[in-house]
């Protein structure tokens, strides 16, 4: 068990070797794991006190004068107060700025609802030239990192506060833009994103035990999306569950939905919070609480089955 | 000190000219506080700036940004003038086969260094441009003009926070204190309370000018050269519509194009 966040501080040290990597924070560098960086590589390091919106946009100066910032903190702020930033300033203009959001989802846990971002990949992945990532472990997270610092454009990391488990091999290859089969199945496919892909992999133990053969995709890449993968498991097993830990709105979901109903219409199921906002709790009852478990994911699966066409 | 530059007079009344022609044509924008800044942008592009309109990305240029992006036909005009792209292309403002957008789009136009337009942005941009002058040991300069209804939005005081934080003394704010915004007079509006002062306890030096007195605008960034370990902000005091007599002090004029007989009254006037 390691969380996104940790591989996602390791990793910006690592990328620090590159002079023109610069890192800003909003006062939760210790939080979103900047505070190595910064320890590393101070000169180079900005903390732009508790005000978001001049994290952004002092990170699109950066960009417009030659410098790669990764600018963190926690979901939340990053997609919400700091949107106008991100939209008019540093997508508008397409502009080579990374925005490390941390502590998205629930399993923010005890701090409740104000601080769990459940509507960030909707927010972000509406953005013209924007490249939502949401890394599943902590293998692809690091990996993400570093992919994010080789392309050209802003791109929107969503990663966690708590420990996820390893489902990625270590010699796995990230590829942004491409989705990966995890487990193959004809019966029906699960496509999870961030830390629902271990519970997708959990889920499909719980259904080949009834006899369902489910496959597993994990999108990391929210946008752009990999059409081709998911057009081709419709195709294959005429169902499909989304599973996310984000709203039900604009998310994984609704990015599937999208695809499915103008390329492969099949029946499909969304698991992810349903239009409400968060609360207090530890992180594993939260789960169970807004109903994100392999559990939920299995009885979507058999739902959307009853569904499909013959 | 600086003596009367009549050249930079006679240019500035040439980019007036542009600013009311071109929104003429557009039909829509923002003439009022593109006539109010249009001192401040002459004497930069024309005199303060080193930038190279062959060599539009030098690294080592001196850098503009327009956060009231609304008076981009200032911008437009002083770009034009200085040979980023063909003064014809003015009169294309906002149309849609354009490269001049209502508001600056770095994208589409030569020598644009930000896309503004949407308030309260600018400022936290050149804080960004200016650390990395200062990560790169540049000595190029940023120079960034803000609106007085801008300082209303409360990422301003942000990002005014940052700049006196980490002491960027390679940053000029200049802001178009013109007094009047859309819905009326700013202090009606939302009393900004005393400016000077205000940027003064953000840790600003902090320099008030007559914004269309050029000896003293020049003055004024030649002063802001000498200050070390902390950013400017001259606060230009100005006339909304300036040069157009029947533009000046009228609120109307925020956003309102001049219609055909307008223009022509206007132009006779900056003839």
């Amino acid at each position: 068990m390691k969380a996104t966040r940790d591989a996602y501080g390791e990793a910006l040290v690592q990328l620090g070797e590159r002079k023109d990597i610069v890192v800003l924070d909003a006062d939760l560098s210790k939080s979103t794991k900047t505070a190595t960086f910064a320890k590393v590589f101070p000169e180079r390091f900005f903390n732009m006190g508790i005000a978001e919106a001049n994290m952004m946009d002092t990170a699109a100066g950066l960009a417009l004068s030659g410098k790669v910032p990764f600018a963190s903190t926690f979901a939340v702020f990053a997609a919400g107060r700091a949107f106008d930033q991100v939209r008019n300033t540093i997508c508008y203009p397409g502009l080579n700025v990374k925005i490390a959001a941390t502590h998205a989802g629930i399993t923010v846990g005890e701090d409740g609802g104000s601080h769990q971002a459940i509507e960030d990949i909707s927010l972000m992945r509406t953005l013209p030239n924007m490249t939502v990532i949401v890394p599943a472990d902590a293998i692809e997270a690091e990996q993400a990192v570093k992919k994010a610092a080789e392309i050209n454009g802003p791109v929107y990391i969503r990663l966690g506060r708590s420990g996820v488990p390893v489902v990625h091999p270590e010699d796995y290859d990230f590829r942004i833009g491409k989705g990966n089969l995890l487990a193959d199945g004809t019966d029906v496919t699960i496509v999870a994103t961030g830390i629902m892909v271990a519970e997708a992999l959990e889920a499909k133990k719980i259904l080949e035990q009834e006899g369902i053969s489910a496959a597993v995709v994990n999108i990391a890449t929210i946008k752009p999306i990999d059409k081709e993968l998911l057009v081709s498991m419709a195709g294959k097993t005429g169902a499909m569950v989304t599973a996310e830990e984000h709203s039900i709105i604009g998310g994984l979901g609704s990015a599937v939905a999208e695809v499915l109903s103008e390329e492969y219409p099949v029946p499909l199921k969304r698991v992810g919070v349903k239009d409400v906002f968060g609360r207090s709790g530890k992180p594993k009852e939260l789960l169970e609480y807004y109903g994100l478990t392999a559990k939920n994911i299995a009885i979507a699966a058999k739902e959307v089955l009853s569904k499909k066409r013959g | 000190m600086v003596e009367k530059d009549l050249a930079l007079e006679d240019k500035a009344k040439v980019l007036r000219k542009h600013i009311v022609k071109m929104i003429g044509e557009a039909g829509s924008g923002h003439p009022g506080g593109s006539l109010s800044v249009i001192d401040i942008v002459t004497a930069l592009y024309f005199e303060v700036m080193k930038v190279n309109p062959d060599d539009p990305k030098w690294p080592d240029r001196d850098r503009f940004i327009l956060s009231k992006g609304h008076a981009a036909p200032a911008l437009y005009a002083a770009l034009a003038e200085k040979g980023f792209f063909p003064v014809e292309d003015l009169l294309g403002l906002r149309q849609v086969d354009s490269h001049l957008q209502g508001h600056p789009d770095l994208k589409k136009t030569p020598g644009v260094e930000v896309s503004t337009g949407s308030l309260g942005h600018g400022l936290a941009v050149a804080n960004g441009m200016a650390l990395a002058g200062k990560l790169d040991k540049s000595t190029y300069r940023v120079y960034v003009v803000l609106g007085d209804g801008e300082l209303q939005e409360g990422s301003v005081w942000e990002a005014a926070m940052a700049s006196a934080h980490y002491k960027l003394d390679n940053l000029v704010a200049i802001l178009d204190y013109n007094g009047l915004q859309i819905d009326g007079p700013v202090e009606e509006v939302m009393d900004l309370g005393d400016v000077g002062l205000k940027w003064q306890a953000f840790g600003w030096h902090v320099i008030s000018i007559d914004g269309h007195d050029f000896e003293q605008i020049l003055n004024a960034f030649k002063e802001a050269e000498t200050i070390k370990d902390r950013p400017t902000m001259i606060v230009a005091h100005t006339v909304k519509g300036k040069g157009v007599s029947f533009m000046e002090h009228g609120v109307e004029w925020h956003g309102t194009a001049p219609n055909e007989d307008q223009v022509k009254k206007a132009l006779d006037e900056l003839a």
